[in-house]
């Protein structure tokens, strides 16, 4: 996180925000080799590991939540309606 | 003194029985696991260069689990320049003496689910139970695995960085998530089990290191009867080991030459498989140990239980479908109601596409045609299955029955 409040570049971009006055929250996730993919089929949580990966899939939003560690998360990505349908992937931000 | 020899036996046991307890208990300690690993080596380093001086200790694992404590502890505070690293330091200085050795918690259990968590990729939760559970090193585990010892390492510390910063925890799951990740630990030792199973090679080490470890979650989880039913299953095909392969080329169970199956293995196999069976919660586990124990208590191949068997394959295939149990399960329909029965559903198989590709689904076809007496059709099917067959050993098998015919 130093470096990047180092960086003149990312410097530069977040005054261009601050003086847009536009923040309404942000967080920097962790690699994608930290995520896990939830998904429900037939009332079962599925979980693997990585990103989810289809070309096709798009992000819908995201939610940032705190929770106690990975099966709480997991848990509460299992009751996004999206997890029945589609997939929903949880990563974790640096703090 | 102590014997040179006597301490190397020593530590070598405890080696074996302790590691994992070790590891574990650093781990839950400190929460750091490369950290709880240098540590344990430490002290099984310790371990080597006093118990010839000062003598073997009468509780091993408690003092190897304390004198990797006090490393970590030292460690700790020498580097200690983090507020994370003076909490560890906290946790570790608050009881210096550690808990008596009765009371020690048996931190393997937390040890295995964390290594066996679903958020980890597969392969990465087989080589992290070998690590840290087993203490196979990271060129042994490279070697068992046919990878470069790089990419093991790599393996290892990309599996680590994710249980701490996608914040896996370190624990037994609680009861609603217990089956499901139970499941996936079971997945995880008889993979181990099957990749040293028909290796003469070193990798054959990785079968006792899977019965090893069943052993211990039987132990650990004495109420669960799948642990006890994966623990048969090993039994039960270990026992039959030896008569599998003769010089090289595979013998088909009908072929192989019972005598030479360890009654031992089966004795205890069987009697675990009962104690497993008495909890009268089956699994898929249980009804394979249920099948291998058919095999193993037939006196030879002509008197084998067929019906039992087709009946156990098709509880197999209720409680975990796939089209390959479906292929076993028309291999016993055909040995219990006869080969036009079997024929049947091997014909359904390859209408559905579910197996295409996969060399046994001709060579079963080929061998019940044989078995039928349609020899030209069964020599048609042979040369299918040779064509997809992957290893020379089954190409030499499959050449074999064609010249038969």
């Amino acid at each position: 996180m130093e470096e990047i409040l180092a960086d003149p570049a990312h410097q530069a971009y977040g005054e261009e925000i601050a003086r847009r006055g536009a923040v309404s929250g942000g967080a920097r996730l962790r690699p994608v080799a930290d995520a896990t993919t939830v998904r429900v089929r037939d009332g079962e949580t599925l979980v693997s590991d990585g990103p989810f990966a289809e070309t096709k899939d798009f992000v819908g939003g995201i939610d940032i939540i705190e929770c106690a560690d990975l099966d709480d998360a997991i848990a509460i990505a299992a009751k996004h309606p999206y997890a029945g349908r589609g997939c929903v992937e949880v990563r974790p931000v640096w703090e | 003194m102590t014997a040179p020899e006597t301490v190397r036996a020593a530590v070598d046991a405890a080696y074996r029985d302790e590691w994992g307890q070790v590891v574990g208990t650093l781990i839950g300690l400190t929460g750091n696991w490369d950290l709880a690993e240098d540590c344990a080596q430490d002290a099984f380093a310790a371990a080597l260069a006093t118990w010839g001086r000062d003598g073997v200790p009468d509780r091993p694992g408690a003092w190897l689990t304390t004198t990797a404590r006090n490393r970590a502890t030292d460690r700790l505070r020498r580097d200690a320049n983090g507020a994370a690293k003076l909490r560890q330091l906290a946790v570790l200085e608050r009881d210096p003496a550690g808990p008596p050795a009765q009371e020690i918690p048996d931190e393997r259990l937390r040890l295995i689910f964390t290594c066996c968590h679903p958020a980890l990729p597969f392969p990465a939760r087989v080589a992290l139970t070998l690590r840290t559970l087993a203490g196979l090193g990271t060129g042994e585990i490279a070697k068992a695995f046919l990878t470069a010892e790089s990419a093991m390492a790599q393996r290892l510390v990309r599996a680590k960085r994710k249980i701490v910063e996608a914040g896996i925890p370190y624990r037994v799951p609680p009861a609603e998530l217990l089956p499901q990740r139970l499941a996936a630990v079971l997945a995880v030792l008889y993979l181990i089990f099957n990749a040293g199973y028909d290796e003469d090679d070193g990798r054959r080490a990785l079968a006792a290191e899977g019965v090893h470890l069943a052993r211990t979650l039987v132990r650990l989880m004495p109420d669960e009867p799948e642990a006890r039913g994966l623990l048969a299953l090993m039994l039960l095909l270990e026992a039959r080991r030896a008569s599998r392969t003769d010089g090289g080329v595979l013998v088909t169970l009908e072929h192989q030459d019972r005598s030479r199956w360890d009654r031992a293995l089966i004795e205890e196999g069987l009697t675990t498989l009962d104690r497993a069976l008495a909890a009268r919660r089956s699994g898929p586990y249980q009804v394979q140990a249920a099948i291998a124990a058919c095999h193993a208590t037939a006196p030879d191949a002509a008197s084998t239980d067929w019906p039992q068997i087709a009946v156990l394959y098709a509880e197999l295939a209720r409680l975990a479908p796939s089209p390959v149990v479906e292929l076993n399960r028309a291999v016993a329909i055909a040995m219990a109601d006869g080969i036009p029965a079997g024929l049947a559903l091997v014909d359904d198989l390859t209408a559905s596409g579910e197996l295409d590709g996969y060399h046994l689904l001709p060579a079963t076809r080929a061998d019940l045609l044989r078995r039928d007496g349609r020899l030209a059709e069964a020599a048609t099917s042979y040369r299918e299955a040779l064509e997809l067959a992957p290893t020379e050993a089954e190409r030499r098998y499959l050449n074999g029955r064609l010249s038969e015919l």
